[in-house]
């Protein structure tokens, strides 16, 4: 097919894939670009297919990847085991709700996308600097970043009075928070509002869009900074290194990848409460991170859309004590993962897949000597 | 005993480099290092030349690997400082003293076990200024692993792992090498290999601070040694004098070994 196409276009598509491809990232064969350009498009058919609602509920599933990504970026490739995503996630959905709902037009819902984003980001930052700074390592970043989210979940479920209320916006305690505006493009009074149809796509491009760039990202040199720390940090060190400093730059890309979800997340059902910062919802990153593979950024996706769809099926198909079966997989699929794929799903399979590849050159190399041999 | 005798120590004082016209690279100024009540390395006036190659040697616990860790900054001395190249090291974290001009390779081979051969050089090679692909294919040659480019670092012999550290901590051109037993667990052959590549990149103007207990290896490469003890300077000086004294050889084989 390449041959029909000019050296002009050849050397640009041959130059963006050297950037998107390397050691770091799965899948760098045509074969399977060629699966994710139909993966791609059968994700962006799929609201033609199917009805209105099963739309807004995928939306749902596409918001949460974004945390999924997040974990999966620092934890898969620079070693830090954060239990708290959650903890950026909700406080960007709070600001995107307390702006927004302050500044209700068009304008007001940009300035409290960006506000929001910012908010995470910032959070992060400076968790992640008392943190790495400070001397913080392994297990115990686990400990603290889930404290953080707890913190945040004891304390936003008491803002239940009217006293709690940041201008037009009233926390609302243990309820949480409604009215929380959907997102929109454009300036002045009003734009384009993105729901349905619409936040899908939006929702859909972005996923892309980051899920491309962390891909340049990782097959970076800052990329091979990160799983150098990953492997050994004293060792990296020792290379010239400032350890704390990519720890922090990682963290802080880690949190606005999950600001990012959480903005989506506040406006997909114009409503966030506390419990996005509760141990349940905590602990749900990481199962999708280690089920779909700590080292695969599409794995994370997946596990992500997949698990949260079994959810929903479980707890719309047979009612409330399908959510509570719903526990009971997520936690056995977790325990499985653990003891038989310990490397999560994607890079076993990936895996499997170059060992039959190897095996194949093999036998044909072996054939082809067993041919020319007689000769 | 622990009383250096100063017969054998033509020891330089350890004035910092930043006085002018001294050869001095590096230099520890009354270095002590605590753990708890034991002392591992105990007031030591450690100075080294530029362009030398130095070889430190002393039986086990003698503070030898104490030593190098608090020159790279692994550990935060108890008292003293270190000067290197005209600058006091002695508060800096690691990162800024490898930056100065020192890499180090340790004793245990730390390398990245799941990376490739190429990418573990890579680490280090993208943070300089040099030619990545030059200096990548050269260094592979160097230390003769050029075949297994491709092989994950876990699939390498010890020998073999000891060669990658040695060309990782290569990379980074420094002034000043320090090499934690770099022949420890190999082979006639690639102790050889190594130390003909010591002695080629010394040839550079590359100055080395070598910890070994392989003596043929230290004769090969060296002309002066510095002997510790007990976490102290126990005696300096020509690789024949240090070899022919008697105390040495009662330390090496005698009650402390």
């Amino acid at each position: 097919m390449t041959d029909r196409l000019d050296a002009g276009t050849v050397s640009v598509v041959g130059r963006l894939r050297s950037r998107l491809e390397g050691p770091n990232t799965i899948g760098n064969s045509t074969t399977f670009w060629v699966g994710f350009a139909v993966a791609v498009a059968a994700l962006a058919a799929y609201p033609l297919a199917t009805d209105p609602y099963t739309v807004i509920q995928s939306s749902r599933y596409l918001a949460l990847s974004f945390l999924a990504l997040s974990l999966c970026f620092i934890w898969g490739y620079a070693g830090v085991l954060s239990f708290g995503q959650v903890a950026f996630f909700g406080v960007a959905a709070y600001a995107f709700g307390v702006i927004g709902i302050n500044l209700s037009s068009a304008t007001g819902v940009v300035v409290a996308t960006v506000g929001a984003v910012i908010a995470g980001t910032l959070s992060a930052a400076l968790l992640g600097y008392f943190m790495f700074y400070g001397g913080v390592r392994d297990t115990y970043v686990t400990i603290m970043t889930l404290v953080v989210a707890l913190v945040l979940n004891t304390f936003m479920a008491q803002t239940a009075g009217s006293e709690w209320a940041v201008g037009e916006a009233q926390l609302g305690g243990f309820n949480g928070m409604t009215g929380v505006p959907s997102l929109t493009l454009g300036l002045g009074e009003s734009g384009l509002v993105l729901e349905g149809t619409g936040f899908y796509y939006a929702l859909l491009f972005t996923l892309l869009a980051t899920y491309l760039g962390l891909r340049v990202l990782l097959n970076s040199s800052f990329g091979m900074t990160m799983v150098a720390v990953r492997e050994d940090e004293a060792r990296t060190a020792t290379f010239g290194y400032n350890v704390p400093f990519v720890k922090l730059v990682v963290f802080t890309i880690g949190g606005a990848l999950a600001a990012v979800g959480g903005v989506f997340y506040a406006s997909w059902g114009n409503y966030i409460d506390p419990s996005v910062f509760g141990i349940a919802f905590a602990a749900l990153p990481v199962v999708w991170v280690s089920v779909g593979g700590r080292e695969s950024l599409l794995g994370a996706i997946g596990a992500t859309l997949a698990i949260e769809r079994m959810r929903t099926g479980l707890s719309s198909g047979i009612g409330p004590i399908g959510s509570e079966w719903a526990l009971v997989i997520v936690g056995g699929l977790l325990l499985g993962v653990i003891l038989y794929l310990p490397a999560g799903a994607v890079p076993t399979l990936d895996g499997l897949a170059d060992e039959l590849r190897a095996r194949r050159t093999e036998r044909s190399q072996s054939t082809t000597a067993a041919e020319e041999s007689p000769e | 005993m622990s009383t250096p005798q100063d017969i054998n120590v033509r020891q330089k004082p350890a004035v910092a480099a930043t006085g002018g016209g001294t050869s001095t690279i590096l230099a520890t100024k009354q270095l002590t290092k605590n753990f708890g009540g034991l002392t591992a390395v105990d007031g030591v006036d450690f100075s080294v030349a530029e362009g030398e190659i130095r070889c430190l040697i002393g039986p086990n616990g003698a503070g030898k690997s104490t030593l190098l860790e608090l020159i790279t900054g692994q550990l935060a001395p108890s008292d003293g400082a270190i000067y290197f190249d005209g600058e006091d090291l002695t508060g800096l974290d690691t990162h800024k003293r490898i930056d100065t001009g020192i890499s180090v390779k340790f004793q245990s081979p730390h390398v990245y076990e799941n990376l490739t051969v190429e990418e573990n050089l890579r680490v280090p090679l993208q943070r300089t200024d040099r030619d990545v692909d030059r200096v990548l294919a050269e260094t592979l040659d160097r230390t003769a692993l050029s075949e297994k480019a491709e092989t994950g670092a876990s699939e390498l012999s010890h020998g073999e792992k000891q060669r990658l550290e040695i060309g990782m901590a290569v990379t980074l051109d420094p002034k000043l090498m320090l090499l934690d037993e770099p022949v420890a667990g190999m082979s006639v052959d690639e102790t050889d290999d190594v130390a003909d590549l010591i002695r080629s990149l010394h040839d550079d103007g590359m100055t080395f601070v070598v910890v070994e207990h392989d003596m043929e290896f230290v004769r090969r490469i060296s002309e002066r040694v510095t002997v510790l003890n007990q976490g102290e300077i126990f005696r300096q000086g020509p690789i024949e004098e240090i070899e022919a004294d008697e105390d040495v050889r009662r330390i090496y084989l005698g009650e402390n070994a």
